[in-house]
């Protein structure tokens, strides 16, 4: 049965011109923060105008396969969306990205099925396009489940690595390309399955080494793949909508990963192969270096008094401020501090949390005023002149070691320098090292002073003995 | 439609791809990230196509689960970037 709406394909390619403009324009409008949201509700529209007519497409007589797919895929993504916490969302991008390789990689091996024992004469780029989806979608969706499984802490988040890791991931790309050759010269369904049981596996084994630190640059690469394999599986079914939507991704994706290095100050390749905080030798014996080195607690009650008498504070917030959901508390604590006429600043390093721009969207949650927020460029010249550093669960972002210490695996990462600051408090919940693993000097500087505790119980103190004070 | 008709789209698209989102705040980089997370999502069209002319029972579980992970990623991958942009609405 067709439905009787059918429409000729030149009408459909129409309608996927419009969805491909829509798509164009909400990007270029989600890269300006005032445009941001009406971006992402127009990219949305377009993306709706493209499903819609699909529909109508003549091919296309399965509606009770669409309809069952879409109904339960609709109720999954808009549980899983409405439903995660605010600090949780990195993973659920990482999720949503790699089902979105996984489709594309199905679609591909879906259709190598129905055509290869058909014909036997495959168009050399269709099938090429195929193997490539298959190979693309796969790795990125098992790359995204590992990635995933790291910042949801089901895995470690240190760099799992082994030895001859690099020999043996070179080993098993050949071994996916051969089979590849082999699925197109023989159109043999084995070496199709051969192929995609290699690149789940090797896109476990690309991400595995990572270091969770380095986690947004590897969602945002996989982010890009899963682009370019949706473009590919446009080449098989020659779809115009998948080809523009899927490189738009390919491209943008692209360029967003290396800006987001750029601002960790770490090039691709470093990421991919560097095994980030992998606490090489030079790591390890920095590490135990540190040990018998003493640090200084400091009573709530104390810091308050600190904060409350200080001309100038400057607040860097971190993961551990997300976790505990302290930002409304911190607000608290600001305008408090306000009132007394300290002037209060955020810190805002390019990469706190666990995604560029977490700590924006926390503390727009709890409505601090954004000409408050100063990016690690226009905040470090003011550390000399600020009173107190408050560092609230950020870890590495303010560690030393990445100036002076060129053994070390975050050498070279612009840092915030807090230590800069008359005083440093700051607020964590023991002597554990961050997210990359590594021991924080920081915490042995005498002007340093440590308040342990949840960060949000932690603040609240502060706010009960500012208002003491 | 021809092979280069299709190459000819891939190479303008990648242009366009890097030209759109040359200059990015940080703080935008991860509702970028999503958002353009969500529109690979397209692959749903993809997933459709073949799902409707599935023939096969194997074809139909296959293009089945696709149909529901490109959903997933439309659906969810556009909601959770609306939440994300929703903070910043307010100064």
């Amino acid at each position: 049965m067709t439905t009787p709406l059918a429409l000729s394909q030149t009408a459909i390619n129409f309608t996927y011109l419009v969805a491909a403009v829509l798509l164009i324009v909400g990007i270029r409008r989600l890269s300006a923060p005032p445009t941001a949201r009406s971006g992402n509700v127009i990219a949305a529209i377009g993306m709706t105008i493209a499903i819609v007519f699909t529909l109508l497409d003549r091919d296309i007589d399965k509606y009770w396969l669409i309809a069952a797919g879409t109904a339960v895929g609709t109720v999954v993504g808009v549980a899983s969306a409405r439903l995660v916490k605010m600090t949780a969302i990195p993973q659920m991008v990482a999720l949503f990205n790699g089902v979105g390789g996984g489709a594309a990689a199905l679609v591909a091996t879906s259709e190598f099925h129905r055509l290869a024992p058909a014909s036997g004469h495959l168009a050399g780029d269709d099938i090429g396009a195929m193997l490539f989806s298959a190979l693309i979608g796969s790795v990125s969706f098992a790359g995204s489940l590992v990635a995933f499984a790291k910042l949801q802490e089901l895995l470690p988040g240190r760099p799992i690595v082994f030895a001859g890791q690099q020999a043996a991931n070179a080993a098993l790309f050949a071994a996916i390309v051969a089979c590849g050759a082999l699925a197109g010269a023989t159109e043999n369904g084995v070496w199709m399955v051969l192929l995609l049981v290699g690149a789940l596996l090797f896109g476990m084994l690309l991400v595995l080494p990572i270091g969770g630190a380095d986690m947004p640059v590897v969602i945002s690469l996989l982010n890009a793949f899963t682009g370019l394999a949706a473009a590919s599986t446009g080449f098989v079914l020659e779809n115009t909508a998948l080809i523009i939507g899927g490189t738009l991704v390919g491209a943008s994706g692209t360029l967003l990963t290396i800006l987001m290095g750029r601002a960790m100050n770490r090039s691709l390749a470093n990421v991919l192969f560097g095994a980030f905080g992998a606490a090489p030798a030079g790591g390890a014996a920095l590490a135990a270096s540190t040990d018998g080195k003493s640090y200084r607690e400091i009573t709530a009650e104390d810091a308050a008094v600190m904060l409350a008498y200080a001309n100038r504070v400057v607040i860097v917030p971190g993961y551990g401020l997300a976790v505990a959901q302290a930002q409304h508390a911190v607000r608290e604590l600001a305008d408090l501090l306000e009132k007394r006429g300290v002037d209060v600043k955020y810190a805002i390093h390019p990469v706190a949390g666990r995604m560029p721009g977490h700590m924006n969207v926390l503390l727009a949650e709890a409505n601090v005023p954004y000409p408050q927020l100063f990016d690690m460029e226009d905040i470090n010249p003011e550390f000399p002149r600020t009173d107190v550093a408050l560092v609230i669960g950020a870890n590495d972002v303010t560690n030393p070691a990445a100036r002076s210490a060129p053994e070390s695996p975050i050498y070279g990462m612009p840092i915030l320098n807090v230590d800069e600051a008359a005083n440093v408090v700051v607020l964590k919940r023991s002597m554990s090292p961050g997210f990359a693993g590594i021991d924080n000097d920081l915490y042995y500087n005498p002007k340093t002073a440590m308040l342990f505790g949840d960060a949000k119980s932690s603040v609240e103190k502060l706010v009960a003995g500012v208002k003491a004070a | 439609m021809s092979l280069l008709n299709s190459i000819t789209i891939f190479v303008l698209a990648v242009f366009i791809g890097f030209e759109i989102i040359s200059k990015v705040p940080a703080m935008l980089h991860t509702p970028l990230m999503s958002g353009t997370n969500a529109i690979h999502g397209i692959v749903l069209v993809g997933a459709m196509l073949v799902a409707g002319s599935a023939d096969s029972t194997l074809e139909q579980v296959l293009a089945f689960i696709a149909v529901v992970f490109a959903t997933v990623n439309v659906v969810g991958g556009f909601l959770v970037t609306d939440r994300m942009l929703e903070m910043f609405k307010r100064r």
